[in-house]
């Protein structure tokens, strides 16, 4: 895999999105900045096949983003990869655009509706048994995040996944340990996270660094395609805010916005 | 007459569709019926049961039927409604505008036909909360010979539908079958007034016309029936009186019947008779719950005949 490639798209995909944000404020920018990497690596890295002319193809993989408010960071990933026209991304959350500040399935490249939370784990699901039924090879991805983890429907579908062997099923978890109102551990502490994935039947793997492609990629790569007769989570340790030291200190970053000024600055020492 | 339960009379349907139909799946969140145990032995690969978790039991049915199953999601009335109402609206009434699926969520207990359960139990609210979800339509029968012809429909329509029986065996009707009308006429009176009704109250209002000669219109369709038809049926009577075994004027029948009438120079009377907005923690019968909330018979003749 080329590396210096997916680093290069995961600086075009954080400055585009900061780009957003500098024009819509009340875009969730920090929940969005955590999990470029893994976004890149799927989209850019050839780990979800999928087909921009053809967004519901048969063949394609079902990538859900649960965590539809932190995924702004799809819109210039999803332009780029022609989905829809780059010129779109000027108009995200003005009159007649589909780029909402919470996106949509009127997004081309989204499967489901987004911006509540939970919901990802157990739809997704529904399609795994669906496509194993089907004999179909696809995967079925979902990215959560970790504050997410508390709603009790996730839970509900973690039960069910591995009581069904459902190992076309992968839930990857931005694990930016930062929910809306404090780090994560201060309001219910998952950890282990790992281990309370294993108790319920999943193979779990973990990936330290969620900012190194490398890192990113190859256990993505690796793990997704596995066959083992379980679903697996894939645990990957970011940091809410990347990119923007104030939001990667700050535990309330779900909910600052970063003023216009201040995104010229960053965006300069990002490139 | 012979009583049948509606939804072993559904069931039995689908049984025999599911033998032939490959594209049929059934969920359920773990509650039964006799011909359940048959389609769990013969056709164990599409027959899920996820547990006693409704919030999964709409996802994975959504997940099921976006890619192309039709999808039968089978509970409890009150719990597959309102214990998950935040997946339904999600995952079913938002996602179908965008990505059409059929899938059929099926509440046996409707209106306070599990009697003694109480409140838990008692299912008055469905018809209002459902109905203001849009994208769902809503089938409410008051016998079997309806369920028996409107089970095609649920293959045929691909669409989300919100399904509610009565939990309890239950007489057939001497009236016409399903049609896309969504509504029958039982008895044609001679008087101004008409009932209007749905579910197990036609079954009192079946019990009212042997007193009252009045017109009786059983509704099955809740939220999808013909307006201008029925607007036609109703605009002769100076009189309507609406029956739902659910809180009354609270966005269910009693709402459409008024709507029906919103912009229309007609002007008939609309009185809805259901449950006032509380709990019944009364234990007995049904005509006695229906009779401690003013619902019963008597009541009825005494609305009627003032």
């Amino acid at each position: 895999m080329d590396y210096e490639y997916l680093k290069e798209k995961s600086k075009f995909v954080r400055v585009e999105t900061l780009k957003i944000h500098q024009r819509v404020a009340e875009t969730r920018v920090a929940s969005s900045l955590s999990p470029i990497e893994i976004v890149v690596s799927l989209y850019y890295g050839g780990i979800i096949k999928f087909d921009p002319k053809d967004r519901f193809s048969d063949s394609r993989d079902r990538f859900i983003i649960s965590k539809g408010h932190g995924s702004i960071c799809m819109y210039p990933l999803l332009a780029d990869l022609g989905f829809f026209d780059v010129s779109e991304l000027e108009n995200a959350c003005k009159k007649g655009s589909f780029l909402g500040g919470i996106p949509d399935p009127v997004i081309p490249g989204y499967e489901t509706v987004n911006g509540s939370l939970g919901h990802g784990p157990g739809v997704a699901s529904g399609m795994a048994v669906a496509l194993k039924s089907l004999n179909k090879k696809e995967n079925v991805v979902v990215l959560t995040g970790d504050g997410e983890l508390n709603e009790g429907s996730v839970w509900e579908a973690v039960m069910f996944a591995s009581h069904h062997k459902l190992d076309n099923l992968t839930i990857i978890v931005d694990n930016n340990k930062t929910s809306m109102l404090n780090r994560s551990e201060q309001i219910v502490n998952l950890s282990p996270l790992s281990s309370r994935f294993e108790a319920f039947g999943w193979d779990t793997f973990e990936v330290q660094d969620g900012h190194s492609v490398q890192e990113v990629h190859s256990v993505l790569d690796k793990r997704i395609p596995e066959r083992s007769g379980k679903p697996k989570v894939i645990i990957v340790n970011t940091v809410k805010g990347k990119g923007v030291p104030f939001l990667e200190k700050h535990h309330l970053c779900h909910i600052l916005s970063v003023g216009s000024e201040s995104i010229d600055e960053i965006i300069k020492d990002l490139e | 007459m012979n009583k049948r339960a509606m939804r072993d009379v559904f069931l039995e349907e689908l049984y025999q569709r599911m033998l032939i139909d490959k594209n049929i799946f059934f969920v359920c969140a773990d509650f039964g019926s006799p011909v359940l145990d048959k389609i769990q032995a013969d056709i164990p690969g599409r027959f899920i049961n996820v547990g006693i978790a409704e919030q999964n039991l709409i996802n994975v049915s959504v997940g099921m039927a976006l890619e192309g199953y039709t999808v039968y999601a089978y509970a409890i009335a009150p719990f597959i409604t309102m214990r998950c109402y935040e997946q339904i609206r999600v995952g079913v009434s938002v996602l179908s505008q965008v990505r059409p699926m059929n899938i059929n969520i099926i509440g046996v207990g409707a209106g306070v036909s599990y009697t003694v359960s109480g409140p838990t139990h008692h299912c008055l609210e469905d018809l209002s909360i459902m109905n203001t979800l849009p994208n769902i339509d809503i089938f409410s029968p008051s016998d079997c010979s309806l369920v028996k012809s409107y089970f095609d429909y649920t293959v045929s329509f691909k669409h989300p539908k919100y399904i509610r029986f009565d939990a309890q065996p239950i007489s057939d009707i001497e009236a016409e079958g399903f049609s896309s009308d969504g509504y029958r006429v039982v008895n044609e009176g001679d008087g101004e007034s008409v009932l209007v009704s749905t579910g197990y109250m036609t079954h009192t209002a079946l019990e009212i016309i042997k007193k009252k000669n009045v017109t009786l219109v059983d509704i099955y369709l809740v939220n999808s029936f013909d307006k201008n038809s029925l607007f036609q049926k109703l605009s002769s009577f100076n009189k309507i009186l609406v029956l739902e075994e659910g809180i009354a004027n609270k966005g269910g029948l009693v709402s459409e019947i008024h709507e029906l009438f919103q912009d229309s120079e007609k002007n008939p009377k609309v009185k809805g008779i259901g449950f006032s907005k509380e709990y019944h923690f009364d234990v007995g019968s049904r005509a006695e719950v229906h009779s401690c909330a003013k619902i019963g018979f008597d009541n009825i003749i005494e609305i009627l005949s003032n």
